[in-house]
C-alpha cells in the first residue's frame, strides 16, 4: 500500500494502462509538456513520447473526433477534456459517433475510448469550471459512465476503463485530486472488482444514501454525525453510473426501507431522478418513506462565492435523513404542540370562546 | 499545388475556373497540373472508368425506382456526381481507407460493397452493413462532416503505425460550414497527417446554393490551414482522377494533407423526400445536363475510335447485372428478429441492457403463448 493522492494515483494508472498496452495513447490540450492543467498526465510524455501522449489543438470535438478514427485503426485512446464545462462541443462526437459506432455497425468496429473529465465544483473555479454534466451521458446508450471517490478507485477503474472495449466517459471529482488516499499499486487488475458495481462504504440500519464521486466524503460525514442522533445510515458508492449496480442499491433498500439520493449535480432529470425511479420500481413495498433527492439546485453554476448555497453539504443531507424518516425537518412545518396551553392560545387569537 | 483561383468567381454555376482535361463535348484539352498524373491512363482504364460510373448510375436509378415502389424507405440519388466519386475512389490503393458520406455510393462500390450493402440501410434493415476491415472503409457517415475528423484520427493512427496508407474523407459544400471539417484541416495539418479531404461541391445543401456556405471557392479555404488544394471539373473522370492521384501522393509521401474540391451537379433531389422544383429552375439543370460525366467520356471514345457497339452493350450487361443483384438482394431482405435491437449496443455484458433484454423477452412470450408462435 501506498500513500496517493487522486491525481498521483490517476498518473500513475495512465501509467499503468500505458505500459499494459502500447495501443493506448492519450490526447488532449496541454497534456504533454506541462502534464495537462491538473497535472495528471505528469511526465507521461517524456515516458512515452510525443506520439502517444499528444498535445492537441485546442478543439473538444476534434479531439474526440479525431480519437474515433484511432479506434478504427485500432488503438485505444484516453481523451482528457480540460474542464467539465468543456465538454459541450465534443458533444455530437461522443453521442452519434463514440456511443452509437458499435451499434450501427453490428459490433464490427470497437471504440475502446476513454474521456476523462474533471469534473464538479467546490474549488472556488471560475464559470464553466464547476459543471456536473454527467446525467447527458447517462441517458446516451453505448456509453459506460463511471465517477471516483478516492485515490485506489481512480488508479483500478481508470486502468478498467481503458481496458474495456465499450467507450467510457470517466469523471473525476476535482476537489479530491489532492485527497491523499491508501493505493495498492500492486494488486492484479484481474483481481479488483469489476467496473460495474457499486460498493457498500459503510453499513447501516434506518436509512440507505446513495451517491458518487466527491459527494462520498459529504454523505459519510453525515452518516457519522446522524449516529450521533442514534440514526444508522449505510452509504453506497455508486462508481458507476452507466449501467448502476442495481443488485448492490436493492439489497441496501430492502433492509432500510429509506432512501436519500445526493450527487451535486441539478435535480431536473438528473441521475438522482433515476435512480429513485428504479428503486421505486424494484422496492415499492419495502419503501417506509418516499425517496429524498438532495442535489444542486436547478441553476446554472453560481459564482464562486455563492457555490456553497449550491453545493448538497452535510446539513442538508442531514435535514433529508430527517424528511425520509418523518421528523420534524425543513419542509414539515413548526411541530405540532398539543398541549392544553397551545390550546387556549388557539382559541384566543381566532376569538372564540374556550 | 494550388490551382489559381479567382475570389469573385461564380462559385458553382459557372465552373470554368476549375483544373479539367476532358471538356463537356469530350475535348481532351491540357493541364500541365494534372497530366503528369494520368500519363498512364490508356483506353481500357478509360474505358474501366467509363464502366464503373455507368454501372453507378444503374444502382442509384435502381435506388430510386425501389423506393418509389415502396422498397426502400428513403434513397440519396448521385446521379451527375459519378466522375468525382469514381475518378477520385479509384485514386486510391486498396489498402487505403475511406470515409465517406451517405450520398458517396460510388465510393463504397468502388471499395468493394455488395449488392446488398446498396440498400439495407435504406430499407432500414440495419445502419450499415459495411465490413469497414475487408473493404476499408469506414461506414457511410450521416451526421454532416463528422467523418473529416474520424479520417484525421485515422491518418494519425498510419503515422503512428508507420505505414504509408492514406485516409482519404468524403464530405459537401453543406459540410464545409461545419466545425468539424474545419476543426479535421486544423488537426491534419497541425499533425502532417496522411489524408485527403475530397469536398463534393454538388451546389447544393438540400436546398440551400452553395453561396450560402462559401463565399468564395471552397478550395481556398485549405491553403490558409496550411494544405495544398485544387479545384477540379467533378465532371471530369480524368481529371478527378488525377487530382486524386496528385493529392494521394502528396499525403503518401509524408508530406500531410491534400484538399480537393470537385465542382460538380447533384441532378436529383436532395433525397427521394425532397422536391427540388422549390428551389431550382430547370434552365440551371438543363445547363449541367450538357456538362455530364459520362457522355463526355463517351464522346472522348469515341473519337479515338474506341467505344465499340459490342464494348457499349458489354457495359450495359454489366450495369443491368448489378441493379437486377441490388433489386435482387432488396426484395429478398430478411428483417431480423425483435431481439436484435439490442445486439451490439455495448461490445461486453452490460448488466442494464441484459435486464431490459429478460423484461422485453418475457412481453414477447406472452404473445408467443397466446399466439402459438414464437414472436421474437
Amino acid at each position: 500500500m501506498t500513500q496517493l493522492t487522486m491525481a498521483k494515483a490517476l498518473n500513475e494508472g495512465l501509467r499503468r494502462a500505458m505500459q499494459d498496452d502500447d495501443r493506448v495513447l492519450l490526447m488532449g490540450e496541454d497534456i504533454g509538456k506541462l502534464g495537462g492543467v491538473f497535472r495528471i498526465t505528469d511526465g507521461l510524455q517524456s515516458e512515452f513520447g510525443a506520439a502517444r501522449v499528444v498535445d492537441t489543438p485546442l478543439a473538444e470535438s476534434g479531439i474526440v473526433g479525431t480519437a474515433v478514427g484511432l479506434a478504427y485503426r485500432g488503438f485505444r485512446p484516453v481523451v482528457e477534456i480540460q474542464f467539465d464545462g468543456f465538454v459541450y462541443p465534443a458533444f455530437d462526437q461522443i453521442v452519434s459517433q463514440v456511443a452509437k459506432l458499435h451499434y450501427r455497425t453490428g459490433g464490427k468496429v470497437r471504440m475502446p475510448i476513454t474521456i476523462r473529465i474533471p469534473w464538479a465544483g467546490g474549488v472556488g473555479a471560475a464559470e464553466h469550471h464547476s459543471e456536473s454534466p454527467e446525467a447527458y451521458f447517462v441517458h446516451t446508450s453505448g456509453l459506460r459512465v463511471v465517477a471516483v471517490s478516492n485515490p485506489q478507485d481512480a488508479f483500478t477503474v481508470l486502468r478498467q476503463a481503458i481496458a474495456s472495449d465499450d467507450p467510457v466517459v470517466f469523471f473525476e471529482p476535482k476537489r479530491l485530486y489532492h485527497t491523499k488516499g491508501e493505493v495498492d499499486l500492486d494488486a492484479p487488475l484481474a483481481d479488483a472488482a469489476p467496473m460495474g458495481l457499486a460498493r457498500v462504504v459503510r453499513e447501516g440500519r434506518d436509512v440507505t444514501i446513495l451517491t458518487y464521486g466527491a459527494q462520498v466524503q459529504t454523505a459519510m460525514d453525515a452518516a457519522t454525525a446522524a449516529e450521533d442522533e442514534g440514526t444508522s445510515i449505510e452509504v453506497i458508492d455508486l462508481r458507476s453510473l452507466s449501467p448502476v449496480d442495481y443488485r448492490t442499491v436493492t439489497a441496501s433498500v430492502r433492509k432500510t426501507g429509506r432512501v436519500v439520493v445526493t450527487h451535486e449535480a441539478a435535480r431536473e432529470a438528473g441521475v438522482g431522478a433515476e435512480l429513485i425511479a428504479s428503486v421505486t420500481e424494484r422496492c415499492f413495498n419495502y419503501l417506509e418513506s418516499a425517496p429524498v433527492r438532495v442535489t444542486g439546485h436547478d441553476i446554472p453554476y453560481p459564482p464562486a462565492k455563492l457555490e456553497k448555497y449550491h453545493l448538497p453539504d452535510l446539513d442538508r443531507i442531514l435535514d433529508a435523513v430527517d424528511r425520509v424518516m418523518d421528523r420534524p425537518n425543513s419542509l414539515s412545518g413548526p411541530a405540532e404542540d398539543l398541549s392544553p396551553e397551545a390550546a387556549g392560545r388557539g382559541a384566543a387569537v381566532d376569538g372564540s370562546v374556550a | 499545388m494550388v490551382h489559381t483561383l479567382t475570389p469573385a468567381a461564380e462559385l458553382g454555376v459557372d465552373i470554368d475556373d476549375v483544373a479539367r482535361l476532358l471538356t463537356a463535348d469530350g475535348e481532351r484539352i491540357a493541364d500541365s497540373a494534372l497530366d503528369p498524373w494520368i500519363a498512364d491512363v490508356d483506353a481500357a482504364q478509360l474505358q474501366a472508368l467509363y464502366r464503373d460510373m455507368v454501372v453507378l448510375r444503374r444502382i442509384d436509378a435502381e435506388g430510386v425506382a425501389l423506393q418509389r415502389q415502396g422498397q426502400l424507405g428513403l434513397w440519396a440519388p448521385c446521379t451527375g456526381q459519378e466522375a468525382t466519386q469514381i475518378g477520385t475512389a479509384r485514386g486510391l490503393r486498396a489498402d487505403d481507407f475511406t470515409f465517406p458520406s451517405y450520398r458517396e455510393i460510388g465510393v463504397v462500390y468502388a471499395r468493394g460493397a455488395r449488392p446488398s450493402d446498396f440498400v439495407l440501410s435504406w430499407r432500414g434493415e440495419a445502419h450499415s452493413t459495411l465490413d469497414p476491415e475487408t473493404m476499408h472503409s469506414a461506414v457511410p457517415q450521416i451526421i454532416i462532416g463528422a467523418q473529416t475528423l474520424h479520417a484525421v484520427g485515422y491518418g494519425m493512427g498510419i503515422q503512428r503505425d508507420g505505414g504509408d496508407q492514406v485516409a482519404a474523407t468524403y464530405f459537401g459544400d453543406g459540410a464545409s460550414s461545419q466545425g468539424d471539417v474545419n476543426e479535421a484541416m486544423v488537426f491534419a495539418a497541425s499533425f502532417g497527417a496522411p489524408v485527403v479531404f475530397v469536398c463534393t461541391n454538388n451546389q447544393y445543401a438540400i436546398s440551400e446554393p452553395v453561396r450560402v456556405q462559401a463565399a468564395a471557392p471552397i478550395a481556398g479555404r485549405a491553403p490558409g490551414y496550411g494544405i495544398p488544394s485544387m479545384r477540379v471539373d467533378g465532371n471530369d473522370v480524368l481529371a478527378c482522377l488525377a487530382a486524386m492521384r496528385w493529392a494521394v501522393a502528396h499525403a503518401r509521401s509524408g508530406a500531410g494533407p491534400a484538399f480537393i474540391e470537385a465542382v460538380t451537379y447533384r441532378m436529383g433531389p436532395h433525397t427521394t423526400s425532397d422536391d427540388p422544383t422549390r428551389y431550382r429552375d430547370a434552365a440551371e439543370l438543363e445547363l449541367w445536363r450538357t456538362r455530364d460525366p459520362l457522355t463526355r467520356v463517351e464522346a472522348y471514345l469515341r473519337s479515338r475510335g474506341e467505344f465499340s457497339d459490342e464494348f457499349a452493350a458489354s457495359v450495359q450487361a454489366a450495369a443491368d447485372d448489378m441493379a437486377a443483384q441490388v433489386r435482387a438482394a432488396c426484395l429478398g431482405a430478411v428483417t431480423k428478429p425483435a431481439m436484435s435491437v439490442f445486439d451490439n449496443v455495448y461490445a461486453e455484458p452490460h448488466t442494464g441492457i441484459a435486464e431490459q433484454i429478460a423484461d422485453f423477452t418475457a412481453y414477447l412470450d406472452g404473445f408467443a403463448e397466446a399466439e402459438g408462435e414464437v414472436a421474437r
